[in-house]
């Protein structure tokens, strides 16, 4: 199971970010002499009804919407990180303070929050990028601090501290290389979530404009055509869920093997 | 215990306090200028910067941030959450109109979720490894996969446009209710099954069942009887959890379904520019999480005292 999801992921993927070599046809070419046209040989997957070819847009449209997530993902990761092992290594008042906002964001309700944020700063894919990135690295922080709290009572760190190793030094060296397992774990299972908000948001318009090619997107953009050509509707969601199913599955099986902390379930 | 509880509820403070500060600071970071709308408003095209002196004095706006802040919590303590720029309408009674629809909706997806999850949970459980078992784990994670707006117009597309057996959109009956419903169930059945499986799995391994199992007694029975019992506790968290996160997670399935609820009107909102709309949903569906976040700690306190605060790890 596990090869499968790693090598479907790994094709899509593949697939999706040399769109710009492989795609048939450019994402934005409009033919209105075959809009919502039939699958046929110059446009394997058929047309949306401006004449854009499926399959391109397709492509163009993953490339988007993994990039925006693996960056999303990555910055929400980066703060969950330094919040945590600030938090855990330093103690005191600064955990007492990074912990306030820890549990305030746990404690409040993740989608909402992220609708509100994203709407507040208008559409665009910087509104996404930085409501996901408020409304989840809590999760991240929590994890990584109750790490570090164990890490910093260990007896090495304790010798290199004697040693004359400045906090810095022992905290990027010494900490952050030791917190792989649990954030390699916890990464892989955000990333789906966020694949899935980001496309929720992207559907509402709040993500990136029309004529940009992206699943979401693309799929509210096919739901006034969706009689005359339900492939351009059914097409992009199934993309989604093959992606976010193979990271979940890889995610899975990581949590089981590396026995990582679990994490709250995901909100529909 | 009562010591416990009284902790567990000022513990809900805080975060409704943060909820109230992040509301506020998203009125402040709104792009836009206030003075100018309400100047707009009143029929003033062209204001000179006198006319914008006297708006900003008259609307607050010349106060610093902590006194605005005090005196617009003032307002929401009191059930005041402003009007709506849009349409002038006081938005607490907009909230209350629409509440129903998203309630009704949330407590059917619950109930649909509960009916569905834990069963199918624990029968994974008792045919453990077996074909049930893996078919229900993968099922489990395809629920997790697909994105709630896209199932959504997949069930209309198949229910509705093509065998005709239930309504497409709009308020009314049951019938109306049941796609929104099956489409806002998914996330939490999925959970509920991983739960139902992994309680089951530990009724199984305890003693006292396996030599029940041993002497040859009906097994399934005394078996799922006891998985019940142990699965009160998680129950209700994970229901209060949902609960919470349903209210504030009903928008798409409200957009797509044409659902007159909270969702709805704060999509509206978002797309009018008409801050006062976001930060009240913003409050709203806070409070209406942490409430029932507490409310289920404080329940599964009373079915299972040993529990604490330990039983959101298991969900």
């Amino acid at each position: 199971m596990r090869a499968i999801a790693a090598t479907s992921l790994g094709l899509i993927a593949a697939a999706c970010l040399s769109a710009p070599l492989i795609a048939p046809h450019a994402p934005d070419a409009i033919d209105m002499a075959n809009r919502l046209a039939a699958p046929s040989g110059d446009h394997p997957l058929g047309t949306d009804h401006l004449g854009r070819d499926l399959l391109s847009r397709l492509l163009w449209g993953g490339r988007s919407t993994i990039l925006l997530a693996l960056l999303t993902t990555v910055a929400t990761l980066a703060v969950g990180l330094v919040m945590g092992a600030v938090s855990g290594y330093f103690g005191g008042l600064a955990d007492d303070a990074i912990e306030g906002f820890v549990l305030l964001f746990q404690g409040l309700p993740g989608l909402s929050f992220m609708l509100a944020i994203a709407g507040t700063l208008g559409p665009g894919a910087t509104s996404i990028f930085i409501a996901v990135v408020i409304t989840s690295w809590a999760d991240f922080s929590r994890v990584v601090r109750a790490e570090t709290l164990r890490l910093r009572e260990a007896q090495w760190v304790e010798t290199l501290r004697s040693l004359g190793a400045g906090h810095g030094r022992i905290i990027a060296l010494h900490i952050v290389p030791n917190l792989i397992g649990p954030v390699v774990v916890l990464f892989t299972l955000r990333l789906g979530r966020i694949i899935l908000a980001i496309a929720a948001l992207s559907f509402l318009g709040l993500g990136l404009q029309p004529p940009a090619a992206e699943w979401g997107v693309m799929i509210s953009d096919a739901r006034a055509y969706h009689r005359a050509a339900p492939l351009v509707m059914i097409a992009p969601g199934l993309c989604i869920v093959a992606v976010v199913l193979c990271v979940n599955l890889l995610g899975d099986d990581l949590r089981d093997r590396l026995d990582a902390r679990l994490e709250r379930p995901a909100l529909p | 215990m009562l010591g416990y509880m009284l902790r567990r509820m000022m513990l809900a403070v805080p975060v409704l306090v943060g909820a109230t500060v992040i509301a506020f600071a998203l009125g402040v970071i709104a792009p836009g200028d206030p003075v100018a709308d309400a100047l707009a408003q009143n029929g003033f095209d062209a204001p000179t910067p006198e006319e914008i002196e006297a708006m900003r004095i008259a609307l607050g706006l010349d106060r610093p941030l902590p006194i605005q802040y005090f005196d617009w919590l003032g307002g929401v303590l009191r059930g005041d959450l402003g009007r709506s720029i849009f349409t002038d309408l006081p938005i607490a009674g907009e909230f209350a109109r629409r509440l129903p629809v998203t309630l009704s909706l949330a407590v059917s997806a619950v109930i649909l979720a509960v009916a569905v999850g834990v069963p199918l949970g624990m029968a994974m459980g008792y045919w453990r490894n077996r074909p049930f078992d893996h078919v229900g784990r993968f099922m489990t994670l395809t629920l997790l996969s697909v994105p709630g707006f896209w199932l959504a117009l997949m069930l209309i597309l198949v229910f509705s446009e093509t065998l005709r057996w239930l309504p497409t959109s709009g308020p009314g009956g049951w019938r109306h209710m049941v796609l929104p419903s099956a489409v806002l169930a998914t996330g939490m059945a999925a959970v509920l099954m991983r739960l139902g499986r992994a309680v089951m799995l530990e009724a199984m391994s305890e003693p006292h069942i396996v030599a029940a199992r041993g002497r040859g007694l009906s097994e399934a029975r005394i078996v799922a009887g006891h998985a019940l019992k142990n699965m009160a506790a998680p129950l209700i968290t994970v229901t209060g959890t949902y609960f919470g996160g349903i209210v504030g997670g009903s928008v798409i399935v409200e957009v797509i379904f044409a659902l007159p609820g909270i969702g709805q009107y704060a999509v509206e909102g978002i797309f009018r520019r008409d801050y006062p709309v976001i930060q009240g949903y913003v409050l709203f569906t806070a409070a209406i999480f942490v409430l029932f976040n507490l409310a289920a700690d404080l329940a599964c306190l009373l079915v299972n005292p040993q529990v604490r605060l330990g039983a959101r790890a298991v969900a």
